[in-house]
């Protein structure tokens, strides 16, 4: 009697640790995570607002005034390529944007050479974001492509033309680049007095 | 340049001072340690602009007004 009775309540008790354990493991670990400290962030919207302002004033200090001028109006940066032969012996440019890959072009045909996608990710931050303001990213590219155009091009993962920025979004920023070049000139022109003809397309 | 903070100050000094010098070295040594790039923007008398990526402390010319520390490129 005894024994029967025995082996029936290990059994009980068996089945119910199988439906208990779980249970308990998790209220325990819920009550641990009550009383574990939770380190406080001070939120700040206002933080990369001001981290974005404090960047487009450095990169208004390296850049050209044309440069400056361009990013102002267009949201970009041409930067003319070194190597002329890299491309059959042929002018190259590229255009930088925030945060999205730099464009390879000829400016002679508007022809798409490649998109280079290279990031400046700060790998010593344990949290948050690790993304550059907008006009840092901007910069970092400018002065990696005019300070040493082969190693940037050389870290960068170069994908063909249209892989993360539509082509007729390229096509429209290289006419609003037109455009822009030629309202400057003639406002250069205007300054100096002189005629500018330059051909309306 | 930092993310969330734009750009940071990290030292200043004068290259002819001594002690300054020796702190300049110590921050541009630490900073290209911690894996950072390191660039000198320069400004040539035609008024075009462009940088010069320097790796060690002698690369960066004497009279440079600041050089400029910003993460690593990496392949995106």
């Amino acid at each position: 009697m005894v024994l029967p009775l025995g082996v029936s309540t290990l059994v009980a008790v068996a089945l119910l640790s199988d439906m208990l354990l779980p249970r308990l493991q998790e209220e325990w670990t819920r009550h641990r995570a009550r009383r574990r400290r939770v380190p406080e962030f001070s939120l700040d919207p206002g933080r990369e607002r001001r981290a974005e302002q404090t960047a487009r004033e450095l990169l208004r200090s390296c850049v050209s005034d044309e440069e400056w001028a361009m990013y102002r109006a267009l949201g970009l940066i041409r930067v003319w390529g070194r190597y002329p032969r890299a491309h059959a012996g042929g002018e190259y440019a590229y255009l930088i944007y925030p945060h999205k890959p730099i464009v390879a072009y000829e400016p002679q045909t508007g022809r798409l050479l490649g998109e280079h996608c290279v990031t400046f990710p700060d790998e010593t931050r344990p949290y948050g974001s690790s993304r550059l303001p907008d006009s840092d990213d901007v910069l970092a590219k400018w002065m990696a492509l005019t300070g040493d155009e082969r190693r940037l091009i050389d870290e960068a993962n170069m994908h063909m033309p249209g892989r993360q920025i539509d082509p007729a979004q390229i096509a429209r920023d290289l006419w609003r680049l037109s455009r822009w070049e030629q309202a400057r000139l003639r406002e250069l022109a205007a300054e100096l007095g002189v005629s500018a003809h330059t051909p309306e397309s | 340049m930092k993310p969330g903070h734009g750009e940071v100050v990290i030292a200043e000094g004068d290259v002819k001072v001594p002690e300054d010098e020796a702190r300049l070295l110590a921050q541009f040594r630490q900073q290209l340690d911690a894996g950072l790039w390191a660039a000198v923007p320069l400004a040539q008398e035609d008024g075009r602009r462009e940088a010069m990526m320097v790796r060690s402390f002698d690369d960066v010319p004497r009279d440079a007004e600041r050089v400029i520390f910003f993460p690593r490129a990496a392949g995106g």
